[in-house]
């Protein structure tokens, strides 16, 4: 019953310990969603939805904050100054400089408030789902900086230098560059867009996976003796909520920081 | 049931593939963030920061131009209260100079007053000795005639000789007293 893919409760109503129901563990079908409704072919589920939805948010808070902007400024325009500021200064101009960066500011900016409000869902009511849990969303948006990773290597450095740049082809290396170059090859061209996209979508899925777990318990838990468990595993449920809600802000940082870092590597003179 | 679930996900996909609806929707759904704050919201916000700036430092500049224009409006007052103290000073100086020149001269002129009052006194004097001579001697000079007459018994004091007579005793007389001293 659990293991029906197209349900949107995570957990059974009716299902308690010692009534002889097993533990609805959540899986990879806590995952997979049931169309909501279809639009021009296109089935719409409920991470699209929200992912939308994000937009709308990011778009519509700015839109608030910045549309008039005043030389004083209100309150939702100072606050979105010091959220537009932390990845303008603390993250571009950090990696890339002031002069090369300016550049990189806006989609930087967009990227790391979409990607935090997509991941935020995942503890607000009703949504309670992270959608970057869902690979599409970050393999998405990584494929965006690794095309313009790849596309600015070889704008700067040429044909021949852009995969110099890439290879790390340095000649004081000897006799070990050729096997440096393969490792840095396939490091750089297959790897690395594999684990940008991944970090974000594993650490979203498996906070929610948590959330999930100890949710579920609490409700299970719910019969006999096992109401004390139950308390437990909803002082867990909390815990992990504040702890998600950090997570969610790290990783979208850290999806930013890495895609200057790869825009970095790609404007550096030497690898 | 756990044949249930196995059957649930065997349908389900491999979590790492993306599913291509899913990609192409938060790719729009990024494009419309990207979008509307690159072309629109976020060079908003950068003039706005832009003109702050040059408020904050244009404003900078004005504290900085009203602190130097205070300094050199001090440094004149400064200037002008020294420069008063060293007229004050003058002045007094030469007020004292002044004084005491006013009062040198005063004391010039009351000695000259005084030596004017006491030549006068002097000539006044001398003037009254002359006068005052001249008389006795024409009173000696008659007493005597009348005397001299009174014991002669004739009246002398016609006699415009008899006074040069006088004169010329009168004169060996005062030559004697002369000579005596």
């Amino acid at each position: 019953m659990s293991a029906d893919p197209t349900q949107v409760l995570a957990f059974e109503t009716d299902c308690h310990i010692f009534d002889g129901c097993g533990f609805p563990a959540p899986g990879l079908h806590s995952f997979v969603f049931e169309p909501l409704f279809t639009v021009g072919g296109i089935d719409f589920n409920k991470p699209m939805l929200l992912a939308l939805v994000s937009t709308l948010v990011v778009v519509g808070f700015f839109w608030a904050a910045f549309n008039k902007p005043k030389l004083i400024p209100g309150k939702l325009q100072m606050v979105g100054e010091a959220g537009y500021d932390f990845i303008r200064r603390g993250v571009v101009y950090e990696t890339l400089g002031k002069r090369e960066g300016e550049k990189y500011v806006p989609i930087m900016v967009s990227m790391f408030f979409f990607i935090w409000i997509m991941n935020i869902w995942s503890i607000v009511p009703v949504a309670q789902f992270p959608v970057t849990s869902v690979i599409a969303f970050p393999v998405g948006l990584a494929a965006i900086v690794y095309v313009m990773w790849v596309s600015l290597t070889f704008k700067r450095h040429g044909f021949v230098g852009g995969w110099k740049n890439i290879a790390g082809y340095d000649k004081s290396l000897g006799a070990v560059l050729p096997a440096v170059m393969l490792i840095e090859l396939f490091s750089n061209l297959l790897i690395r867009p594999f684990t940008h996209a991944v970090r974000l979508f594993a650490n979203m899925f498996a906070g929610h996976v948590l959330l999930l777990i100890f949710t579920i318990a609490s409700w299970y838990l719910l019969n006999g003796i096992g109401i004390a468990y139950a308390g437990i595993s909803f002082v867990m449920v909390l815990l992990l909520t504040v702890f998600e809600l950090f997570i969610q802000a790290l990783q979208a940082y850290v999806f930013v920081l890495l895609a200057c870092n790869y825009i970095q590597g790609a404007l550096a003179e030497h690898h | 049931m756990s044949h249930l679930v196995q059957l649930a996900q065997e349908e389900i996909q491999n979590p790492l593939l993306p599913p291509i609806p899913e990609l192409v929707i938060g790719l729009i759904a990024f494009a419309i963030v990207f979008g509307v704050l690159a072309k629109k919201l976020l060079p908003n916000i950068n003039k706005v920061l832009e003109e702050r700036r040059e408020a904050i430092e244009g404003g900078m500049e004005k504290a900085d131009a009203a602190k130097a224009e205070a300094e050199s409006v001090l440094e004149q007052y400064k200037a002008q209260l020294a420069e008063a103290r060293h007229e004050a000073a003058r002045l007094r100086q030469e007020a004292q100079e002044q004084g005491t020149a006013i009062i040198a001269e005063m004391r010039a002129e009351g000695q000259r007053q005084r030596e004017d009052i006491i030549a006068a006194g002097h000539a006044q004097i001398a003037a009254d000795r002359k006068s005052a001579a001249t008389a006795l001697r024409q009173d000696v000079g008659k007493l005597a005639t009348d005397l001299a007459g009174k014991l002669v018994g004739e009246s002398l004091e016609d006699h415009a000789r008899q006074s040069r007579t006088i004169d010329r005793f009168l004169d060996e007389l005062e030559e004697k007293a002369e000579a005596a001293r």
